[in-house]
């Protein structure tokens, strides 16, 4: 997109508002301390999976570029979302190992 | 640049696969939207590993993690109120985007006051948010908070608190130069002349990536 099929005013907008939203929500999360835990990470993930596919889709607007640069820039981050996981499962060894090996 | 408008192009799947098959350029953009984008991804794979690196450290962490809602929180008339500061953060930065975007609106319809007005706006909300991060890290440095230990917890929090938010305030400031400069090339007319508002785009992506970041940020550090 350059100068055709613009988001309409209405829709950054609604993005903005939804942001709002969308980060209250998740802040009542913690604030009211949503049980048990791994809920509340999940709801935590999905929000901020929801605000930033807001941002890029219209404040970006990737919803308005061709499927060629969406695919370039989605499926990359895939990657990292593994390389954090995995990060997870890592830091779970090196704890595990400093209680039985170390006994700290 | 391109040479062919969108309207000609398969769309879908089809279009995809014509977009990498054609022999000219792949992306039907600018360049320096291309660059931009291309930028970006290079930046998200940085704040990636940082996340990773947030996670492997505090999973490994022998010390229970401290509580970002007691840490972070401020004393507002007697009471706690966690993560204040962090939420009008938040808050400020979502803002700061949300005028950017209209900025980038304004400045494709040739409004040059609006749009010069907008990406100033922005570039002052983003200040004021650099300052509160430098608020918020003196009054962690005043605690006592250290990259290698802290009052609170585990010694890794520290590090990772500083890494992180030190490496995306700095990109925020970055972001405000950036924004400045643009600012004043859509006053003095750089845009209007060449008849291409790309520039301001290519801007607003940027400030949008810092307020992505902010959003991953906001989630896994604060409010987990």
């Amino acid at each position: 997109m350059s100068e055709a099929g613009h988001p309409s005013l209405k829709a950054y907008y609604t993005v903005w508002i939804l942001l709002f939203v969308l980060s209250v929500v998740s802040y009542g999360v913690d604030f009211f301390g949503v049980h048990p835990e791994p809920l509340k990470w999940s709801v935590l993930v999905m929000l901020a999976l929801a605000k930033a596919g807001l941002i890029m889709a219209v404040f970006m607007h990737l919803k308005y570029e061709r499927l060629s640069l969406i695919y370039t820039l989605a499926l990359p981050p895939i990657l990292i979302a593994f390389i954090v996981i995995f990060g997870m499962g890592e830091g779970q060894f090196v704890a595990e190992m400093r209680r039985t090996a170390f006994g700290w | 640049m391109a040479s062919t408008t969108q309207e000609e192009l398969p769309g879908g799947l089809k279009g995809l696969v014509h977009d990498w098959a054609k022999d000219e350029t792949t992306y039907n953009v600018p360049w320096p939207k291309a660059m931009m984008w291309i930028f970006l991804l290079g930046d998200t794979f940085v704040f990636g590993i940082f996340l990773a690196a947030y996670a492997a450290a505090r999973a490994g962490a022998n010390i229970p993690w401290p509580n970002a809602s007691e840490v972070f929180a401020l004393h507002v008339g007697g009471t706690q109120v966690p993560l204040l500061l962090i939420a009008i953060m938040t808050f400020i930065l979502i803002s700061s985007s949300g005028f950017m975007a209209l900025a980038v609106n304004y400045g494709y319809a040739r409004d040059k006051n609006k749009s010069f007005l907008l990406v100033l706006m922005t570039a002052i909300f983003g200040l004021i948010f650099v300052g509160m991060q430098a608020l918020e890290w003196a009054t962690l440095i005043g605690e006592g908070v250290r990259p290698w230990e802290n009052p609170f917890g585990a010694h890794q929090f520290g590090a990772t608190f500083f890494m992180l938010t030190g490496f995306h305030g700095f990109h925020v400031l970055i972001g405000v130069i950036y924004l400045f400069i643009t600012a004043l090339r859509i006053k003095k007319g750089s845009f209007e002349k060449a008849d291409d508002y790309t520039g301001v785009e290519v801007a607003g992506l940027y400030w949008h990536f810092v307020d992505l970041v902010w959003v991953f940020i906001f989630a896994f550090f604060y409010l987990f």
